[in-house]
């Protein structure tokens, strides 16, 4: 998403990184850029107006700083300018104080309001809610199906009285379901609605009959993250017809560039709260204003990136393998390797992971290109290794390799470059343990932080809320990670001028040539790893 | 290949080290987060406990299809765009109201063609055709004058015809029997209805219609797809859920080439362009067909609401299905689909029909001449 935005901000400020001094010019061709670069990414023409005025008024207006050139000023102004239009801080679910609370969902026709019905109940039912999701579609033939099938799937109960197709009261439906959750004890109810137009005053005097029935307490409009000029009339209506209280994206994994987030937040003021970014009933998130900004000008995600890395990796193999790492002497083996690259793979395609990655963008040709499959051939070299070559690779000589090449299917050329590589990447991830240290450490203040409040607070008797407390201490611990990975990694690049393009971000090209330089032992190696080396040097080249 | 496997080493040296962050913070406060896992167990299982006694309502939960009323008798295609052309100046009146204020300023000074131009951009007709349409305006209507509204009309109609590209053979080519119809596109764009709605255009022209449920993915689109069957009495051939799409698109030829059908129409499941494995699998479906029959027509369903990234999805989808024609769907709404004129553009891809509404006879025929008259509020 947001890809091609990025990369024309990042042009537009490649241009203006060469000078020393901005003329006013200079701002003016910058901010044509960004105007086209916004309405091309589907931002609507009013918003793009006013931003670009705002931008030009700081940008014409801004003191001479000292510790930032110009460049770094305008990416800096872009960057609270889009945080500020998002909606700063992120917006949760406000539950009502008595049960159920009531989500009602609604939007233009194929927007994905059922798909998301489903996505909503599962993660309310993991967070220990527990939801039922009412078919209050009656119009689309086989919605109510729909939203039974996904309620199955998703785990979560269905309240479907009436067999939909045209026949039934959608707000009688609703307003039943009120009784029937009252009695079956569900505290959330989940009202997905027909699609309907803005245009249609018929169907939206019946949206706004549904909310005043079950008095909802949030009012979710949910809209495609493709949609165009039109998102801000849409969502208009909707707050004038039913009365939004936040706004859900969907298909944000397409790559729209999701001009419609910025529009609606803007129009509308009513915060976006949750994304949907995939076919998958996990594929579902709370919106990260603050990510999706840097997003924009292609900082990387690296938060969304450990929270997936959380979820799909086992924490004791990590464990290990990092420890095993961290205690140098190579015992990180292929086989440590190997875990960690297929654990990786469940986080998603190697795709989006890198897109991820702050710096990245300016790689986006590399990575699109990139084949998946060359995944599976690493893969195929480390399983044609016997155990004693996975957990040593300096005994790999000619013969094991022709033998590993063969089984592989692939050639003994290839086989080198995989251990030659997996020998220097492991060097550098040795190198920069230091900053793992600088890790505990961040781990360490923050929970000595934690702790000192932790003393002054009673620790919660509701099992939620405690979950909730230490979920929030999670994410403190885990900014204090990005913070310090990003340091070290800014650290290590080489130009670490502040631009979208490396900000934070790794040359990949310097990154790779200090791997190599390193890798061929530039430095003092312990005898033992020197010995290492000259064997693996002996295989055919 | 180098670039390639740089990315992938340092992409994995990147998520050893923010692995290794996370182990650290984790085992940093292993101690206390145990108890917090402990009181989540506790509450999964009363969670599982509410689940058995919501057990009745799961089956209050319709399996079946509603019975329909009988066969319906669908509307003729000739008198449908006349119908529609009305409420598309109406429901239209946004870019209707500036070509009229455009036609009626006295002078035609930087501020008029500057409204002019937003409201084009605002119909999401993307910035280089926007700027085309007014610098081609501005021409002729500067060396013509404004004075005469007649000869003003005439010229932007000429111009927005220009735009619509009336050259363009926009006929469904059913030429062989039987003639298979592809309907694909993103998520959510209406393709199961418009494959519904098609089917009764074509019924109404006196064809004999077998529909293909490929859309194997989505929770119930097979059910949704038979029930537009039943209305007009069309068999409808799905399987099961999760099914190969392209064993379901066989099938349904199958059974088409049987009956000596005039046309099968395949849905298929929405997909984002972005999905590479996706797109492959489309590819498949087009392939197994064609080991039966023609593949005559490859219809995308575009949605009016979407903006620049049509253009993005037609690109795509044309390589991997090679799309003969479009759809443009929800244009009832407030939206305008002027991407659509960027994509007829670059792909030379025509707009072949445009659903105008929730009706079930609300899909009609595209005429450049008809449309861009309903665009003037005629």
């Amino acid at each position: 998403m947001f890809d091609t935005l990025s990369e024309r901000l990042s042009a537009t400020f490649k241009n203006l990184r060469g000078k020393g001094r901005i003329t006013d010019e200079d701002i003016d061709a910058a901010a044509r850029e960004i105007r086209i670069a916004l309405l091309e990414a589907d931002v609507n023409l009013g918003v793009v107006k006013a931003f670009v005025a705002r931008l030009k008024q700081r940008a014409h207006g801004m003191e001479r700083s000292a510790a930032l050139n110009p460049t770094q000023q305008i990416v800096k102004i872009v960057d609270e300018e889009l945080a500020v239009i998002l909606g700063g801080e992120t917006r949760h679910i406000a539950f009502a104080k008595e049960p159920p609370t009531v989500i009602m969902l609604a939007g233009l026709q194929g927007a994905g309001k059922t798909t998301l019905a489903g996505k909503l109940g599962k993660w309310l039912h993991e967070q220990g809610h527990s939801p039922l999701l009412v078919a209050a579609d009656l119009q689309r033939p086989n919605a109510v199906n729909q939203l039974s099938v996904v309620a199955e799937r998703a785990g979560v109960q269905v309240y479907a009285p009436e067999p939909g197709n045209g026949v039934g009261d959608p707000v009688k439906v609703a307003q039943d379901s009120l009784i029937v959750a009252r009695r079956q004890l569900f505290d959330v109810v989940i009202i997905d609605t027909a699609g309907r137009l803005g245009v249609d005053a018929e169907l939206m005097t019946q949206a706004s009959n549904i909310k005043a029935a079950t008095q909802a307490d949030e009012t979710l409009f949910v809209v495609d993250a493709m949609i165009g000029q039109d998102a801000v009339n849409t969502a208009l209506a909707f707050e004038q017809g039913v009365g939004v209280d936040g706004v859900v994206l969907t298909k944000l994994d397409g790559d729209a560039r999701g001009g419609a987030a910025l529009s609606i937040r803007q129009v509308i003021g009513k915060p976006i709260m949750f994304a949907s970014t995939g076919e998958g009933l996990d594929d579902f998130d709370v919106f990260h204003p603050d990510r999706m900004a840097s997003r924009i000008l292609g900082m990387g995600d690296m938060l969304t990136l450990i929270e997936q890395a959380e979820k799909s990796f086992d924490a004791e193999q990590s464990r290990i393998a990092a420890e095993k790492l961290l205690r140098g002497k190579n015992e990180y083996s292929l086989q440590d390797f190997l875990g960690q690259m297929q654990q990786m793979r469940k986080m998603g395609s190697m795709t989006k992971i890198m897109g991820m990655l702050p710096g990245m963008s300016q790689y986006k040709e590399a990575i699109e290109n990139y084949d998946e499959r060359e995944v599976d051939r690493i893969e195929a070299i480390i399983y044609s290794m016997t155990p004693a070559e996975r957990a040593d690779v300096g005994i790999l000589n000619g013969s094991r390799r022709m033998r590993i090449a063969r089984g592989s299917g692939t050639t003994v050329q290839a086989v080198n470059e995989i251990v030659n590589r997996f020998v220097g990447a492991r060097k550098m991830m040795q190198q920069m343990s230091p900053m793992m240290g600088g890790l505990a450490a961040a781990s360490a203040r923050s929970a000595g932080k934690q702790s000192q409040k932790k003393k002054g607070k009673k620790v919660s008797g509701n099992p939620a809320k405690r979950a909730a407390i230490e979920a929030g201490r999670e994410a403190k611990g885990r900014e204090a990670v990005v913070a310090a990975i990003e340091e070290e990694v800014a650290s290590l690049a080489p130009d670490s001028a502040f631009t979208p393009g490396s900000a934070f971000g790794f040359d990949i090209d310097a990154v790779a040539s200090e791997l190599e330089t390193k890798g061929a032992g530039d430095f003092k190696l312990p005898p033992s790893l020197a010995q290492m080396f000259n064997e693996q040097t002996k295989g055919p080249r | 290949m180098s670039v390639d496997s740089n990315l992938l080493w340092i992409l994995i040296a990147a998520c050893a080290l923010v692995v290794a962050g996370i182990v650290f913070v984790l085992v940093r406060r292993g101690r206390q987060l145990a108890p917090t896992f402990e009181s989540q167990g506790i509450e999964d299982g009363q969670g599982s406990g509410t689940f058995g006694g919501g057990d009745g309502d799961v089956s209050a939960a319709p399996a079946q299809p509603t019975p329909t009323s009988g066969r319906e008798t669908p509307e003729a295609p000739a008198s449908r765009l006349t119908r529609l052309r009305r409420r598309l100046a109406s429901s239209n009146n946004g870019l209707a109201r500036a070509f009229a204020d455009l036609l009626s300023s006295d002078k035609l000074d930087a501020d008029t063609w500057d409204d002019f131009e937003t409201t084009l951009i605002s119909a999401d007709l993307g910035v280089g055709p926007t700027q085309e349409l007014v610098d081609a305006l501005r021409k002729k209507l500067g060396v013509e004058g404004i004075g005469d509204g007649v000869r003003g009309r005439e010229v932007l109609r000429e111009e927005l015809i220009h735009l619509a590209n009336p050259d363009l053979d926009r006929s469904l080519n059913l030429s062989t029997t039987p003639s298979v119809i592809i309907m694909v596109g993103v998520n959510g764009t209406g393709k199961t209805t418009t494959v519904g709605k098609l089917a009764r255009l074509l019924v109404a022209e006196d064809k004999s219609v077998v529909l293909g449920a490929a859309d194997t993915f989505r929770a119930a689109a097979a059910e949704q797809l038979t029930t537009w069957g039943d209305r007009v009495g069309v068999q409808t051939i799905s399987g099961a859920e999760g099914a190969d799409p392209a064993s379901v698109a066989y099938k349904a030829v199958e059974a088409g080439v049987a009956d000596g059908t005039d046309v099968v129409i395949i849905d298929t499941a929405g997909r984002l362009h972005t999905k590479v494995g996706l797109m492959d699998e489309l590819g498949k479906v087009k392939r197994v067909i064609e080991k039966q029959a023609q593949v005559t027509e490859v219809l995308l369903v575009i949605d009016a609401t979407t903006g620049q990234n049509g253009l993005a999805q037609a690109r795509i989808f044309a390589e991997a299905v090679d799309v003969t024609g479009i759809v443009l769907t929800k244009l009832d709404g407030s939206a305008k689909g002027g991407i659509v004129v960027a994509v007829q553009r670059e792909l030379g891809v025509p707009v072949k029909f445009i659903g105008l509404g929730e009706g079930v006879d609300d899909l009609a025929v595209f005429d450049a001449a008809g449309f861009v008259a309903g665009l003037l509020g005629e």
